[in-house]
Formats: C-alpha cells, sequence, structure tokens
C-alpha cells in the first residue's frame, strides 16, 4: 500500500459524487480545447506570419490591383531581399462548390520569399519548367486526390480565358508541405505568365506583391520608401508587414480571442467552485477519520499531502480526458475545416497549457482542505465525533 | 521485571472554554510498571479520556513532566510525539475507527506506512497480526462487511502491527454485546500475558475491569481507589 493508493481510495469511496465532479472538469476541458484550438487556427496566419515579409496592396484595398510594372520600380529600393507577386484567381476545380485557395505567383520567386513551402528539388524543377505546371499542398491533393503527373482543369469564378470559357488546364508538378504542422497546405500556385497571357482581361496587373526585407529593422522604411514612391499616382499602394496584414485581415472575423478567454474563463470559474466545494465537503466527512490517522502517527505534512494529492488527481484525471476528447474532436473537424481553418489543430502547447490549469485547478481547490487537514487538532475532532 | 513505562510528576492539565479556565488534573503523579494492565473507572466528565490522551501523547500537559521509558515526552514537538507515538502506542477506540474504505489487511497495514519497512516485511507482519485476531481469513473484507466484533479485532490487529510497548483503549467494549466484549478483553488479556503489552484502558462496565491487573477509580481528577485483582 502507498500514499497513491490511500490517495486513489479515498477519491473513489463516493462514486456518484465523483463522477459528477469529474464530468464537470471534463466538459471545461473540453471547451478548453476546442475553443484554444479555433483560436489558434484562427490566428496562426498572425502567429507564422514571417517578420520579415511585408504586403504591398492597393491602398484603396486588397481587391484592387496593381500594375506589374511596379515590380520592377519596387525592386530597386534598397533594403528588399526577394520580391515576388500574385493575382488571386477564384478558383474551383469542377463544381463552383469546390472552393479552392488558387493564386498566380512569379514562380521564379514565389518559393524565395515563402521558404514554407517545402517541396522535393525535383519537383521544384519540373514546376518551373512547365508554364502550365501548378504546385498544391499536400491537404488539398488529398482532398481531392491530386497526384504528381496529374493533368486537372481549374475553373475561375472571376476571369475568363482569351478565348473564351473558364477553365484552365493545369499540369500537377509539385505537392508541398508545410515547414511545421500549421502551414496551411490547401492552397495552389502557379505561373503567372501562363494566366496573364491567357486571361481576357487585367493583363499586367497584379493583385498585390509580397517581398522580404534584408532585415526587419528596416521594414519601415522600406514601406515607407514604396508608399512614396508611388504617391499621387493612380495606384497608390499600402505596404504593412505581413503579420500587421494578417490582424486587420482576422479583426473583420471578430475577436475570437475574447469570446474564447470568456467563455472558457466561465467554465473554468465555475468548476473552481465546484469542485471546491466538493472536495471541502468531502474532507469535512472525513474529519474523524483524519484525526485517527493523526493519533496513529501521520505526520500534518503527510495528512495535507494526501489531500492535496487527491484533488490534483481528481483534476488531472478529469482534465487529461476532456483534452483528450478535445484532440478527437478537433481531428474529426480537421478534415471536414480544412478549407476554412486549413491550420486546425490542438498543438503541444495547448495540452501543456491545460496541463498548467489542471495543476493550478488542483492546487486551488485542494489547498483550503489541505490547509484545514494540516490544522486538524486531533482532540477537538475525537470529541466531536 | 518491574521497571517503570510511565511517570507522571505533578501534572496539571486545564482547558481554557468560553473564557472560563477549567481545571481537569492539579499535580497528579503517577506511575505505571511495564507489563502492567490498568483498568481505568469513574464517573462521566472526571478525566479519563484526558489522561488517556495525556498518557498517549494526543495532548500535552498544562504543567508537569511525563516520562516514558526514562525519556521525557510532555516537552516534544507535534512532530515529535506524532513519530513517539506511531513507534510506541497502539490505540484502541470504542467505535473501531476503521478507515471504511480500505479492506481489514489495509487498515492493520496502516501504521506500517510510518515505518521504512518494505513490503514483503509489511505483508508478513500485516498476516502475523490478523492471525493473532483469528480474522486471516477476512484480510480482503470491508469494514462495512464485519460485525462490531470483527472490527475491533481488525483495530486491535492494527494497534500491535508495529508491536509497540503500550495500548491504550477507550471504553473498547462499549459498544459491544457481553459474549463479544469478553473475547475482545480475553485478547488484550492474551497481549498483556504473552507479549507483554502494557496495557491502558478506560471502562465503565466493573465485569470488562475483571480483565485487569488493577482497576483506578478517578474522581474528580483524582485518584481516589486503587483494587488489584486476584
Ligand atoms: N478539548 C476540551 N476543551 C474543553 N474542555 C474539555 C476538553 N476535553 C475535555 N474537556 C472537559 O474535561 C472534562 C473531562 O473530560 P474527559 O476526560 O473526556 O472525561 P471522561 O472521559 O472521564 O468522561 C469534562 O468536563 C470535559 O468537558
Ligand atoms: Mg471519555
Amino acid at each position: 500500500m502507498s500514499d497513491l493508493y490511500l490517495i486513489f481510495k479515498n477519491l473513489t469511496r463516493r462514486k456518484l459524487r465523483l463522477s459528477l465532479t469529474l464530468f464537470a472538469i471534463f466538459v471545461a476541458f473540453l471547451i478548453f480545447g476546442v475553443l484554444s484550438s479555433f483560436n489558434k487556427a484562427f490566428n496562426s496566419g498572425i502567429e507564422l506570419s514571417a517578420d520579415d515579409r511585408m504586403v504591398v496592396v492597393n491602398k484603396i484595398n486588397f481587391t484592387q490591383p496593381l500594375p506589374i510594372a511596379y515590380v520592377n520600380k519596387a525592386r530597386a529600393i534598397e533594403g528588399i531581399d526577394v520580391l515576388t507577386w500574385c493575382n488571386w484567381f477564384g478558383g474551383y476545380y469542377q463544381d463552383p462548390k469546390n472552393f479552392v485557395a488558387a493564386m498566380a505567383c512569379d514562380a521564379e520567386t514565389l518559393l524565395d520569399v515563402y521558404p514554407e513551402i517545402v517541396l522535393p528539388e525535383d519537383q521544384k524543377k519540373a514546376f518551373m519548367a512547365n508554364r502550365q505546371g501548378l504546385i498544391a499542398g499536400q491537404s488539398i491533393a488529398a482532398k481531392y486526390g491530386w497526384k504528381v503527373g496529374d493533368r486537372i482543369p481549374m475553373n475561375s469564378n472571376i476571369f475568363s480565358q482569351k478565348t473564351g470559357g473558364s477553365a484552365w488546364d493545369f499540369d500537377v508538378e509539385g505537392i508541398y508541405t508545410g515547414s511545421t504542422e500549421q502551414f496551411d497546405t490547401n492552397s495552389v500556385y502557379f505561373h503567372y505568365k501562363y494566366f496573364d497571357e491567357s486571361r481576357s482581361f487585367g493583363k499586367d496587373f497584379a493583385g498585390w506583391l509580397i517581398l522580404r526585407t534584408t532585415d526587419p529593422a528596416l521594414n519601415d522604411q522600406v514601406a515607407n520608401t514604396i508608399d512614396t514612391m508611388f504617391a499621387n499616382s493612380f495606384y497608390e499602394t499600402s505596404t504593412d508587414s505581413e503579420k500587421a496584414f494578417n490582424k486587420a485581415f482576422i479583426a473583420q472575423i471578430g475577436n475570437i480571442a475574447m469570446i474564447v478567454t470568456s467563455v472558457v474563463g466561465a467554465a473554468f470559474f465555475t468548476i473552481l467552485l465546484i469542485v471546491g466545494n466538493t472536495m471541502v465537503l468531502a474532507i469535512r466527512e472525513r474529519t474523524g477519520e483524519i484525526a485517527v490517522m493523526k493519533t496513529l502517527g501521520f505526520p500534518a505534512a503527510r495528512i495535507f499531502k494526501l489531500v492535496l494529492g487527491e484533488s490534483l488527481l481528481l483534476s488531472l484525471i478529469g482534465g487529461l480526458l476532456g483534452i483528450g476528447a478535445a484532440w478527437l474532436i478537433i481531428g474529426a473537424m480537421k478534415a471536414a475545416l480544412a478549407g476554412i481553418l486549413p491550420t486546425l489543430v490542438l498543438t503541444p502547447d495547448v495540452a501543456l497549457t491545460a496541463l498548467a490549469i489542471m495543476v493550478g485547478l488542483g492546487f486551488l481547490t485542494g489547498i483550503v482542505p489541505a490547509l484545514s487537514a494540516h490544522r486538524l487538532n486531533i482532540i477537538t475532532a475525537m470529541s466531536r465525533q | 521485571m518491574t521497571e517503570n513505562l510511565f511517570e507522571l510528576k505533578k501534572v496539571s492539565k486545564s482547558f481554557v472554554k468560553a473564557k472560563e479556565t477549567i481545571s481537569i488534573f492539579e499535580g497528579l503523579d503517577m506511575t505505571i510498571k511495564a507489563g502492567d494492565f490498568i483498568a481505568i473507572m469513574g464517573p462521566s466528565g472526571s478525566g479519563k479520556t484526558t489522561l488517556l490522551n495525556l498518557l498517549g501523547g494526543v495532548d500535552q500537559p498544562t504543567s508537569g513532566e511525563i516520562h516514558f521509558d526514562g525519556k521525557r515526552i510532555d516537552n516534544l514537538s507535534e512532530n515529535g510525539l506524532a513519530a513517539w507515538r506511531a513507534a510506541n502506542v497502539g490505540f484502541i477506540f470504542q467505535f473501531y475507527n476503521l478507515m471504511p474504505m480500505l479492506s481489514a489487511a489495509k487498515n492493520v497495514e496502516l501504521p506500517l506506512l510510518l515505518t521504512g519497512l518494505g513490503r514483503s516485511r509489511r505483508k508478513a507482519s500485516v498476516e502475523a497480526a490478523l492471525k493473532l485476531v483469528g480474522l486471516d481469513d477476512r484480510a480482503g473484507h470491508l469494514p462495512k462487511e464485519m460485525s462490531g466484533g470483527q472490527q475491533q479485532r481488525v483495530a486491535i490487529a492494527r494497534a500491535i502491527v508495529s508491536d509497540p510497548k503500550l495500548m491504550l483503549c477507550d471504553e473498547p467494549t462499549g459498544d459491544l454485546d457481553r459474549a463479544t466484549a469478553d473475547e475482545i478483553l480475553k485478547m488484550l488479556q492474551l497481549l498483556n500475558r504473552e507479549f507483554g503489552k502494557t496495557i491502558v484502558m478506560v471502562t465503565h462496565d466493573p465485569e470488562a475491569a475483571k480483565y485487569a491487573k488493577k482497576t483506578l477509580h478517578l474522581d474528580k481528577g483524582e485518584f481516589v481507589k486503587e483494587e488489584l485483582m486476584a
């Protein structure tokens, strides 16, 4: 028999009460796990954005185009390491329901600006060599069953071909993965040249420019130089760090972090009261037993540990079950929500935060009864029996 | 052997209750010889439980000295007393006071968690103690699955498992019928005679007191009469 056995026997002596308390903890951690993962997925664009990457968009708003001539003018600016540009394609595959985040980008520079796009060397070469080539993220490729070497049609709900029709043919030359698990692999990229030559309108314009500075410290200076250079033209620009750009984009969805914090906070506050109350009652019921253990010679510090250990064990069992369930649920939702939240995953740091909360909850709910058990006077307790 | 196990010198004990000081003992002297079996009788409120608490190191005197085996225990710290109790005293209560969620064997093992004994040594000690009280076949039973007499036998096994010199019993048969009470008392007598345990037992029951070697009558915090048994 060990102290852990004693703790376990104490914890499990009232099965119904234990189940109800465990269930409350379970639900709170389930909510925490699921909502935190959603919050992370919404914000991952911000967190993952590189510090030295900047986006140049039309000052009116980011859906307005910029002349392609800006590329060479901007490239002359000091402090810019590499610069590429993209155009939104508005793609779908076979059916307008099958939305595809497709972009026509400058193939020469795209991978230099986005080192997160991981592509085998031979696929990279093949993509560069084929002007009808396309690279697809592994999630979207898996979703539609695309393999390297496939020829696939892609429709645009914005553009049409000079020759008529809204469908372009592409060769899948590469399937990329992300350098981190959260990196979006639901997008496809193809050659701007091929797209620009074949589209019926909008020629020689790009949706936005993306560049990397030689040093994040130069970001503000570079942004100012670009925006000044194109001031008072027909197409004024607004240059921002990718982080700020994504943040502004997320802000339009709403303050998810605040919702998550208040819901999760309310859930934890509730179980803090429920579990705390349960522990106080449980230990009060055992006043006589604790007095007997002290009489037998158990030191106060050991009794303190037994009680605190019980509330920690309770919190850990409920919490781990809750986080485990959240992990299963997020895993099941990942595929269904891949289009909207490509980076949805219960990350290790969410799990670690949960673990820290479990320990904190166990400590907070156990400290009061543990202290009163520690202080319990044998004579008073025995005469009250 | 007639050496003194306990020596109480000018022991006083008072409680402060609602700003009033109630004095239970004033300058009490007492000696208990090793191997003795003493019954303490007296009216309710005469201080029997308080005396037992002082002997058991559960409570401390307001003034005076308590020596056990030649060493003072009245000035030990709370932790010091706890360790002393674990090593020297077996307690038996009126209402058995077993842990309801633990089997008989685990209840008996409880005091051994305070020793450095390993698993197998603990197991052997528990088996021996349960055999001595005739409950080796009930090792896996929970307290609620046993009669009052059986529970008190488990409590006796718990009290002797770490082989203390002293056993303190507060009304050990107060909750039992005559026949069962006699069984328990015979067991205490055996522990005293065969295993040399020094026993101090508080009781209301003159029949129970007959099992002891002598009976002390306590009234208002003083010993008023001493009877030696045949
Ligand atoms: N912790 C305490 N606080 C105040 N008074 C106490 C306390 N313990 C015992 N007493 C008082 O001391 C007296 C003797 O009690 P006790 O030793 O329990 O007597 P007995 O066991 O002989 O019935 C009683 O008057 C009781 O009320
Ligand atoms: Mg009493």
